[in-house]
């Protein structure tokens, strides 16, 4: 099976280390993984801020580049969301406007085939045991769009539990949304600011050594509200862990 | 809409006292959190919420794409049954209708059943300037009556003050407007629910002219339906010789089977009860039982023109059960009033844009007061996809484009305030457009990471002064990748 690796450019450029990691992952559960180097943005920011129609060609660019692939991986429940949930609505509304249907069939084959990683690895790899090693205390938080829009369910806890080592600790109000929202974090730093302290202060509960999250948006805004109240808590993405082993340990 | 929110400032300026109030913040956690847990419970007990809650929505578009037709039966059915039927294209005309029919009776005085739509449209104000005083009678309506407040909540108006507020607000305010607080009040629930019941029910017994809304209108019979807990709406409904009731055009249902549906739905959803207390329903008049004049006002306000748009009319669903709001995270640290509108948290972050337009300050930037989490789809009962309607709104505001106001098509242009987003957006989608373009930024930025600042200029401000910047990492991703794995750098 031919594997792409959909990194998110987010990731790319800032966190190369979640990238490295689901390419260890994958390649020792035998998946042969490609980066396509074509690969820019999703839309995601552009879609979300009012800006749909900036967001279209990078939609069609991005099924342009991973258009021939059998399977789409991402480490980004948002972006997983955007291209799942939103790219056939994107495609809708074009044909609803009378655009023509063009841009609803020229995004049509990535959509089902493009999973978020914990999705992957429980539904395509049949595996939750991913032979991880990671000697720590953690507790998870179930970002909203891979918890409401990709029902993402009990994957990512079920593939932490398999962990070698881990304990996972429960975090009070897991549910709600920790406050990041895109461009919502800048436009509404005051309300944005004031949910990131109140999910810092729900992980520090736990006296968790590290939060653990399939998103790295909303762990930058997480690790950024955790330094600055200057939390002894790190803020760690779900493949870093799932890549950590006895003999290759996350450092 | 009324003209008591004018001059609102935006919305995260407004939140901007909000999240620093110690007090509201703990006022709201504590009760939107309560409710929370009540309502999950109240639904999950029962098997088929998923079919009610699609059966509810269905029973809304359909109603909603025959509004014309529902309507006029609903005109035919209730003027059969003996009540008198206005039609109010906006809220003056409506509180014009209102304020006549009250001065016709030739009473100074109504008692009012909690109402979202004569507040929509600022009844009480329009009222008053004629001389005639409109009287609270929903018992958070007359905390936030008394204290010359605002409501903050649609089910809960007063869920921004704790009993101590109340007790003060009541032994100060109570004997300005008719029988005082009892001699030593204090805040237990008991005493509090008291002194508001001898209140209230001097006016009760006294008034001849009620004024309501209706949560629901059954087309084929003319039935009215109100829905509420402590009971002094029934009293408003049944005592008084005349009533009045201001009813939003969307509020029809077909038939009486139809409610089976939302009567089951509504009190979970909103006060996570299993069934609802004080369920009032009434066809037209009846000789020698209740009011003997009943007169329907059904308003418009926005909403034909909200129904005119294809992704903003599903708002028109809304059954007020404010579970939306109760749910919200930003609604519990920005409270109700930044909301700008009778109609608060996500609910009216999509209702007032729509039924008030973009022009104003604070209805442009209700769009954008969600961080898009989804927690309001999942709760409604009726499964309005509240962020689809937030997105489709933001891109009215950057974009403009066709929109129906007043019943005419008219073309907004974009919002002024958003010209320097609007370029970053473009050059991002071609910089994303051309990943040799990315490519040079990421390195670029990598290169330069020791020079970084830890805080940014501009709009990044917002983003430093409370988080720290993320390291940018010595290579970004695809370097790493080409350099090991030998990817072919096509620039595609």
């Amino acid at each position: 099976m031919r594997v792409a690796l959909f990194l998110t450019c987010v990731n790319d450029t800032l966190y190369p280390e979640t990238g490295r990691a689901v390419v260890k992952l994958l390649t020792r559960l035998g998946v042969d993984v490609d980066f396509p180097m074509g690969q820019t943005c999703c839309g995601q920011a552009h879609y979300n801020t009012g800006y749909r129609h900036e967001a279209e060609p990078l939609a069609r660019h991005f099924s342009d580049v991973f258009g021939e692939y059998e399977a789409i991986v991402t480490p980004s429940g948002s972006c997983g969301a955007m291209v799942r949930e939103l790219y056939p609505r994107m495609g809708e509304r074009a044909r609803a406007e009378g655009r023509s249907d063009t841009l609803a069939r020229t995004l049509a084959p990535v959509v089902p085939k493009t999973y978020e990683l914990t999705e992957f690895l429980v539904d395509v790899l049949g595996v939750t045991d991913v032979g991880a090693y990671y000697p720590h205390t953690v507790t998870y938080h179930p970002t909203c769009h891979g918890l409401r829009s990709l029902g993402l369910g009990d994957r990512p806890r079920r593939l932490l539990q398999a962990v070698k080592g881990l304990e996972l600790r429960e975090l009070p109000g897991a549910d709600e949304c920790c406050g990041f929202g895109g461009t919502f974090a800048v436009k509404n730093s005051d309300v944005s600011a004031a949910m990131g302290a109140d999910k810092v202060r729900n992980a520090a509960s736990t006296g968790a050594d590290a939060l653990c999250a399939a998103d790295n948006s909303c762990l930058m805004h997480i690790g950024g509200t955790m330094a600055r109240l200057r939390t002894e808590m790190r803020p760690v993405h779900i493949a870093e862990i799932l890549a950590s082993t006895e003999e290759e340990p996350l450092t | 809409m009324s003209g008591t929110f004018v001059g609102m400032p935006a919305f995260p300026k407004a939140a901007h006292e909000a999240v620093y109030n110690q007090t509201l913040r703990g006022n709201l956690r504590h009760a939107t959190h309560t409710i929370r847990a009540k309502r999950a419970k109240a639904v999950a007990e029962v098997s088929d919420w998923a079919e009610l809650r699609e059966a509810g929505k269905q029973i809304k578009d359909h109603t909603l794409r025959h509004l014309d037709r529902y309507l006029v039966q609903l005109e035919e059915s209730v003027t059969a049954a003996g009540g008198i039927v206005h039609w109010a294209a906006d809220a003056d005309e409506a509180n014009r209708i209102v304020t006549d029919l009250v001065k016709m009776t030739g009473e100074t005085e109504v008692v009012k059943v909690k109402s979202m739509a004569t507040q929509e449209i600022g009844l009480n104000e329009a009222l008053e300037a004629e001389g005639i005083h409109a009287y609270e009678t929903d018992l958070a309506e007359l905390i936030v009556q008394l204290g010359k407040d605002r409501p903050s909540h649609i089910l809960v108006p007063a869920i921004h003050r704790n009993r101590g507020e109340i007790r003060e607000i009541f032994a100060r305010e109570m004997s300005e407007w008719g029988r005082p607080a009892p001699e030593g009040l204090t805040d237990t629930p008991a005493e509090l629910a008291e002194a508001a019941r001898l209140h209230l029910r001097e006016k009760f017994l006294r008034a001849k002219v009620g004024i309501s809304g209706a949560n629901f209108m059954v087309a084929d019979t003319g039935t009215m339906v109100v829905v509420e807990s402590e009971g002094n709406g029934r009293m408003c409904l049944t005592l008084p010789e005349t009533l009045i009731s201001v009813v939003g055009i969307e509020k029809i249902v077909p038939t009486w089977q139809d409610l089976e549906v939302f009567l089951q739905t509504l009190p979970r959803s909103s006060t996570a009860e299993r069934m609802n207390p004080y369920t009032s329903m009434w066809t037209g008049t009846t000789d020698g039982d209740g009011p003997s004049t009943f007169h329907l006002v059904l308003l418009d306000n926005g909403r034909t023109d909200t129904l005119a748009d294809e992704v903003g009319r599903q708002a028109l669903r809304c059954i007020r059960c404010s579970a939306c709001l109760n749910v919200c995270p930003v609604y519990e640290r920005a409270g109700g009033h930044a909301y700008g509108s009778v109609y608060p948290g996500p609910i009216g972050a999509i209702l007032s844009p729509q039924l008030r337009g973009t022009a104003s300050e604070i209805d442009a930037s209700l769009p954008y007061a969600s961080s898009l989490c989804g927690a309001c789809y999942e709760v409604c009962p009726v499964a309005i996809d509240i962020p689809e309607v937030l997105v489709h709104l933001r891109e009215r505001v950057v974009e403009g484009g066709a929109v129906t106001r007043d019943g005419n098509k008219v073309v907004l242009k974009p919002a002024k305030g958003h010209a320097a987003e609007r370029a970053a957006m473009r050059a991002a989608r071609w910089a994303f457009k051309h990943p040799g373009a990315l490519r040079t930024g990421q390195r670029l930025a990598s290169r330069s990471r020791r020079f970084h600042p830890r805080s940014l200029p501009g709009p990044g401000a917002a983003w430093s002064a409370t988080r720290d910047l993320p390291t940018v990492p010595s290579e970004p991703f695809r370097d790493w990748w080409q350099r090991t794995h030998g990817g072919k750098d096509t620039g595609k």
